[in-house]
């Protein structure tokens, strides 16, 4: 038998260093920050929480903590509508002489359309307004009379507002002339500036509801009433970017468009 | 009066049971126009509406009691077959035209059940034969 200390002092010393080294390197690793993050802070925290509440004199303090902790939840945050559509970037100079990088939105681009009224309608009509687009034709049987049932109701609530507008597009370039779209403005009882009834080569139109308003349309033969197109009221704001998609033929979500209009208006307000 | 108490409950009791057994009509005319419902949500309301409003001078209301009981025979022809002739309803002029909607008989009658015993109308049952016999005398 070797006599002293077992297991032998040199070989706990050897152990200790070699935990210690491979301790300090794993402490480096993002495994042990993750680890650190997500488990050991979390734990600590509720068990030294629990402890602090358990002493009996703390309970004053926690009925006023959680106290202010309802009334700060109570003040909700102003709600921001989201902007969307593809982004890229561009590099900018700062007004300190530094160069930064900036979000480029994807915007409408320039549009020039006969309205109801044979009158040539562009991106100037809708300077410095807020405005909801959508797609339709005014034979179609199927859900172009829900949405503009819907966004009428809409029409009606903001009448007073000269900031909203509302632009349909129609996509049956064969037979919606201006003068169809008269009629129909003036039939769905909506017939005046603030909405305007647009009329467009097929090409432009269905380049614009594409790839800038990103709704769906199309030519369908197989189908009863020829077209085929998705039913969004798109939400556009003053820089011509969108900010919401609402399906015209869902009443929760047209009344959420109700919403979300006064929300876009207050923040051009700031 | 115990006696007259009684025979007034009794008779009560009879009269209320036989007044809430259903003809087999009635029973009839409840199934056609809930499957009638059924067929007005997926043909029709997205321009007549829910509640059968229309929808501003481009589709005319449906709740005009007098024009509905007036052309009853006319509405199976018009669901079959369309309409493009101008229409008055509440003494307004509708023009649009309506496309037509090749349904089947039973569905036609059972439409029909729905839209003439609902908003507001109550003219009970329309069967399969009068769709039939409505359908021949189209123009």
């Amino acid at each position: 038998m070797v006599s002293g200390t077992y297991p032998p002092k040199a070989v706990m010393a050897a152990l200790y260093l070699f935990l210690i080294k491979h301790y300090n390197s794993w402490r480096k690793t993002n495994k042990y920050l993750q680890l650190r993050y997500t488990l050991f802070l979390p734990v600590c925290t509720f068990a030294r929480t629990m402890k602090f509440i358990m002493r009996p004199q703390s309970t004053l303090i926690c009925v006023i903590l959680l106290a202010f902790t309802l009334f700060a939840s109570s003040c909700k945050q102003e709600r921001k509508l989201p902007i969307y559509g593809l982004r890229d970037t561009k590099t900018v100079k700062n007004s300190d002489g530094t160069q930064g990088i900036d979000t480029v939105y994807q915007t409408i681009p320039s549009f020039k359309f006969l309205n109801q009224d044979s009158v040539y309608i562009t991106n100037d009509n809708f300077k410095g307004k807020i405005y909801i687009a959508d797609f339709f034709f005014t034979s179609c049987t199927s859900i172009c009379p829900v949405m503009h049932r819907n966004l009428k109701m809409i029409s009606e609530k903001f009448k007073n507002n000269p900031d909203v507008m509302f632009l349909s597009h129609t996509i049956d370039f064969k037979y919606d002339t201006p003068s169809v779209l008269k009629k129909y403005a003036q039939k769905l009882g909506v017939d005046g500036p603030k909405w305007q009834f647009v009329y467009g080569p097929k090409d432009s139109v269905y380049t614009l509801a594409e790839k800038s308003y990103l709704v769906a349309v199309n030519v369908d033969s197989t189908n009863r009433d020829g077209y085929v197109h998705q039913g969004y009221l798109v939400l556009i704001d003053k820089d011509k970017r969108i900010r919401g998609a609402y399906d015209g033929t869902s009443a929760e979500q047209v009344a959420q468009l109700e919403k979300d209009i006064p929300v876009l208006l207050a923040e051009d307000k700031k | 009066m115990r006696k007259f108490i009684l025979i007034s409950l009794v008779s009560l009791t009879l009269i209320s049971m036989f007044y809430s057994c259903q003809t087999a009509e009635t029973v009839q005319q409840d199934a056609y126009y809930v499957n009638g419902r059924d067929l007005y949500i997926k043909h029709c309301q997205n321009c007549h509406g829910a509640k059968g409003e229309g929808l501003g001078a481009l589709t005319p209301p449906l709740t005009d009691s007098v024009f509905m009981k007036a052309n009853k025979e006319k509405l199976a022809c018009i669901i079959k077959n369309g309409i493009s002739t101008p229409v008055t309803v509440h003494g307004q002029v509708y023009e649009g035209k309506m496309p037509e909607f090749n349904l089947a008989d039973i569905d036609i009658a059972q439409l029909i059940v729905y839209i003439t015993n609902g908003f507001g109308h109550k003219q009970g049952m329309y069967t399969n034969q009068q769709v039939e016999s409505d359908l021949r005398n189209c123009k």
